[in-house]
């Protein structure tokens, strides 16, 4: 259950950012959630719907973009399927992961600004 | 004020940040691995299912590396039990009780460091909560990261897991001295790991009857000599204050003369005892 404390993470910054831009409220949050960032969006919504309140982000819409987990040799780009061997036996190289795969990140923020 | 018809009302801006949000955490773990590397101590993040067999494991070493100095911190919901053991195994020792927290987060190890000689150590083992779920996201400042697969918890623990066991720098397969008396197939464990891992190092090991152990030893010492030496630390400047006042007193017998340092063709004095290693901040 470390959704809680993700979202307790991010409204954080979100509220530090907004002071900082003197923002009166904030609209809308965009976050990317990578397949392998071990992070539940479900659980991720919900711990927001729960935390937001009483918050700058109290009305704010979240948006949650899901980043597939991608696999590819380094040498040949060849892709990698769910559940294969994460080795390219061609080129005799492991997989390297795409960075999105785990991605947990703050995109952007909407906010209403004086 | 507003761009459609100036009427002073506030405007809608996009701020685009594209930044982790973790990133408090990491700014901390990146703190904590100055520090370790800064003292020559090679920090692991122990991780597992509850009972995989983590604190066996950190016994088991302790009897198989005599002459080093290891320390651990070890994490549980609502008891030190664990550290109790690693205590009595020989092993300095300390509980970090996180309460409802299902996984150790860099402040809390910081937090953990202040009243803990942990840079007279070798090693430092991170025992993190028996979890294979939260523990994986969390940087901590270690130098890697080690999961404890036990063989009785099923072959396809790692498809299940793939976050925990992607992050793995190394796999322990534990309690292997089961083996003969369970229906599990190693090579099942083996083809799971290769399907999430691209490039999986496995050990297999029995805490109990120190079979594989000295894989483990090997592996520990290979690290322990990637860490740089780090003394005296001369560019560091701590952005706080600790009381760090001690002397280097060295490595342990058990880890002379298998060190590498990386300190190129010079002369390296291995003892510390001489000049220019007291270095109090």
């Amino acid at each position: 259950m470390h959704e809680y404390s993700l979202v307790e993470a991010l409204l954080r910054r979100v509220e530090e950012e907004a002071r900082q831009r003197n923002a009166t409220a904030v609209h809308g949050l965009k976050v990317s959630l990578g397949e392998l960032a071990g992070v539940e969006p479900e659980l991720f919504r919900t711990a927001y719907e729960t935390f937001r309140e009483g918050t700058l982000c109290e009305k704010a819409t979240l948006e949650i973009v899901r980043c597939p987990a991608i696999y590819v040799c380094p040498s040949c780009g060849k892709s990698f399927a769910r559940g294969e061997v994460l080795r390219c036996e061609r080129c005799a190289r492991p997989a390297r992961m795409d960075e999105k795969s785990d991605a947990l990140l703050l995109e952007s923020i909407d906010m209403e600004v004086p | 004020m507003c761009t459609t018809c100036g009427c002073g009302d506030s405007e809608l801006v996009p701020v685009e940040l594209h930044e982790k949000i973790l990133a408090g955490n990491d700014r901390a773990a990146a703190h904590n691995r100055e520090h370790f590397r800064e003292s020559g101590v090679l920090a692991l993040n122990i991780m597992g299912s509850p009972g995989s067999g983590k604190t066996a494991l950190l016994e088991a070493t302790a009897r198989v590396m005599k002459g080093a100095r290891l320390g651990a911190v070890s994490a549980d919901l609502a008891t030190d039990n664990d550290a109790r053991r690693l205590q009595k195994a020989g092993i300095p020792s300390k509980a970090i009780t996180t309460g409802q927290a299902c996984h150790l987060d860099a402040e809390l190890v910081h937090r953990s460091l202040h009243d803990f000689p942990w840079r007279e150590l070798d090693v430092f083992f991170i025992e993190n909560v028996g979890n294979l779920v939260c523990p994986a996201i969390y940087d901590l400042g270690q130098e890697a990261n080690v999961v404890v697969l036990s063989v009785t918890e099923g072959e396809d623990k790692p498809l299940k897991y793939p976050v925990m066991f992607q992050k793995a720098d190394l796999v322990l397969v534990t309690k292997c001295d089961l083996v003969p008396h369970l229906d599990v197939n190693m090579g099942e464990i083996e083809d799971a790991l290769s399907r999430v891992m691209p490039d999986p190092k496995i050990l297999k090991l029995s805490a109990r009857t120190g079979e594989g152990m000295d894989a483990w030893r090997a592996w520990l010492e290979t690290m322990r000599g990637r860490v740089p030496d780090g003394r005296p630390a001369e560019s560091h400047v701590h952005a706080h204050e600790h009381e760090h006042e001690h002397e280097h007193t060295g490595a342990l017998p058990s880890f002379e003369g298998e060190r590498d340092h990386g300190h190129g063709d010079h002369n390296h004095d291995h003892g510390h005892g001489g000049s220019g290693h007291d270095h109090s901040r």
